[in-house]
């Protein structure tokens, strides 16, 4: 009963390039994994992960009997401190692993539970796929990673004592600040997000490449110029608001500008999404090897 | 097949789905091979043992494994163009498994919107199709407290919500009740009676014969037969079934079981110690060969079934009719 398949193409009921429909499906699958992945159960830890600066800050501040003291007394060293907490813990800590948490479960997460195929049979390009997901993790990440950036820098204002913090907001560089440190978290998830996002998708295992990207990045100061500049960590140090030193073993490089900062990570970010976009279209599923 | 539709051998490949020398191989593992198979609107049923190679056709068919060699075509559709395919195709997979924390009206309204409709439009689509399978009550539950049946049966609603013109259910009515059963499978007729082509997989030949226009006997990842029910139960019936004999006097065994109706074919070895016997019958052929032991003293040293293979899968599927194990 063979039969050749005809090269005889049917009417197409959407036409190739369909914006709107494209727009309306990327809603629809951010709907779903908000609902899904950070209103339930497993967004507990992220929850407390975005938490840890907070509570430290708050230990620091409140709790601890010279904390709040020291801040205003210092607080050029206290925002030098912060530049360093906000860097290390924030930055390559929370959001790092946040991302990793957030982003990686995208796609692992939908595997191991075996509902990825939903999507699958979906009337909807593999790439919209990747776009929709990708954004409803950033949109996650961004908005929880920034809420903790901002609560972590209101406690450390608060220390400050009024009127000297309103002043140092408002009439000072301290708007700014805040600004430049949720921008440099917004970047941290949009690039980590696309690296994780990409691991979760292709390797089985990704804690092993998580763990090494981890490495890399936290061994970035060490790191000679040219390798120091394929990392997501330069580019979001080179954008601190308050100058810090990388220590004494750290390999010295100019600053990058933000002027070519910030575009490499979008160009970095998109950069990813689209392999991972080209890569999804022949990924096939087998749950039973999960 | 269907009352409506157009006679198949003018049907052209956008009507049809077509397997063109397919074959999918995991790693060194062979999941089908060389099928040939077209397949027209109604009732087609994929009958065979568990592993035999259904659900990687069906597999194939959607698009979430792709074929080693060979191409798919449905309704003149690859599955590589998923956004003009699930406009027309919906399947209902055997996984027992949802997206996490939601109702049963929840999954089948969110999917709607992944299709692009909009919101008011998937809200009538989605009460549409709960209504088809009876868990308008249950709707706004969360699919983790629904017994396996109402699972399978959201499962099915969330498949058949945007109305396509081909469904592919694989093991669609495991975990229902009689009722459930008999209720699912009037649904299916009555979608056939509308003119889609649902491709429904099942190892029970039994419940295929209640409800298939034609079936497809797969075992091994190789077609063993296809046709209308009763035509593949002929053919299985009637296919000959091969048994080699190693005995010391061969050429006499063959004139003796020659005389009989039920041996079509007797082969002697090359080595003379033996033969092969083509037989419609192997119990009577059994029973023969007693009789002929007894009679002439000869000795048999092996009597061994060359291709009990299709005799096996047949005898397992309508063996419990039935079934093979549900």
């Amino acid at each position: 009963m063979s039969t050749m398949i005809g090269q005889r193409t049917v009417e197409r009921t959407v036409s190739r390039t369909d914006w709107g429909l494209w727009l309306r499906q990327i809603r629809a699958i951010m709907r779903i994994e908000i609902t899904k992945n950070f209103w339930g159960r497993r967004a507990l830890l992220i929850y407390l992960l975005a938490a840890v600066p907070v509570i430290l800050m708050f230990l620091l501040v409140m709790v601890h009997p010279e904390g709040g003291k020291d801040i205003s007394r210092n607080w050029a060293s206290a925002q030098e401190v912060f530049g360093y907490i906000y860097e290390y813990l924030i930055l390559q800590t929370i959001v790092f692993f946040g991302c990793a948490w957030i982003f990686m479960n995208l796609f692992r997460g939908e595997l191991v539970d075996k509902s990825l195929h939903y999507y699958f049979l979906c009337p909807l390009r593999r790439e919209v796929l990747v776009a929709g997901k990708y954004l409803s993790g950033l949109l996650a990440s961004g908005l929880l990673f920034s809420l903790s950036t901002i609560g972590s820098l209101v406690l450390l204002y608060y220390a400050r004592g009024y009127p000297a913090n309103v002043n140092f907001l408002f009439d000072g560089p301290g708007i700014w600040q805040v600004f430049d440190y949720i921008g440099i978290t917004l970047l941290g998830c949009l690039g980590y997000g696309a690296v994780f996002l990409f691991i979760g998708l292709f390797f089985r295992n990704p804690i092993i490449p998580a763990l090494l990207v981890y490495g890399w990045e936290w061994l970035n100061f060490l790191l000679p110029p040219v390798l120091k500049k394929i990392s997501i960590v330069h580019y979001l140090h080179t954008l601190a608001p308050v100058p810090m030193s990388e220590g004494p073993f750290a390999t010295v490089v100019a600053p990058t500008s933000p002027f070519i900062s910030i575009p490499s990570m979008i160009l970095f970010t998109a950069a990813v999404i689209v392999f991972a976009g080209i890569r999804i279209r022949k990924m096939e599923i087998s749950y039973g090897g999960e | 097949m269907t009352q409506q539709a157009p006679a198949p051998e003018r049907l052209g490949p956008e009507h049809l789905i077509i397997f063109d020398n397919v074959s999918k191989f995991y790693g060194e593992i062979l999941g089908v091979n060389r099928i040939n198979l077209t397949i027209e609107p109604g009732i087609t049923s994929l009958v065979g043992p568990n592993g035999s190679g259904k659900t990687t056709l069906m597999n194939l068919m959607t698009g979430l494994i792709q074929p080693t060699r060979g191409r798919v075509s449905i309704l003149g559709i690859t599955p590589g163009d998923p956004q003009a395919l699930f406009r027309r195709l919906g399947y209902c997979g055997q996984f027992d498994s949802f997206p996490k924390g939601m109702t049963g009206y929840e999954f089948v309204n969110a999917f709607l919107g992944v299709h692009g409709y909009s919101r008011k439009e998937a809200d009538e689509r989605t009460w549409r199709a709960i209504e088809r399978v009876d868990l308008v009550e249950a709707a706004h539950r969360k699919v983790a407290g629904y017994s396996k049946g109402m699972r399978q049966r959201i499962r099915l609603a969330q498949s058949i919500a945007h109305e396509p013109e081909v469904m592919i259910l694989d093991e669609p009515l495991n975990g229902l009740d009689p009722m459930a059963r008999a209720e699912t499978m009037r649904l299916f007729r009555q979608l056939a009676k509308e003119g889609l082509h649902l491709i429904i997989s099942s190892h029970i030949l039994h419940e295929v014969d209640m409800m298939s226009d034609r079936v497809v006997l797969i075992n091994n990842g190789y077609i063993l037969a296809e046709g209308g029910v009763q035509g593949v139960r002929d053919e299985m019936e009637e296919h000959p079934m091969q048994i080699m004999i190693r005995c010391d006097r061969p050429q006499e065994f063959a004139a003796r079981v020659f005389a009989s109706d039920n041996v079509v074919e007797a082969q002697l070895h090359a080595d003379k110690q033996g033969l092969f016997v083509k037989t419609r019958n192997a119990e009577a052929f059994y029973l023969l060969l007693n009789r002929v032991v007894i009679e002439s003293g000869m000795n048999i040293e092996t009597v061994a079934p060359v291709d009990d293979d299709l005799n096996a899968v047949y005898h397992y599927l309508i063996g419990s009719n039935g079934g093979g194990q549900a």
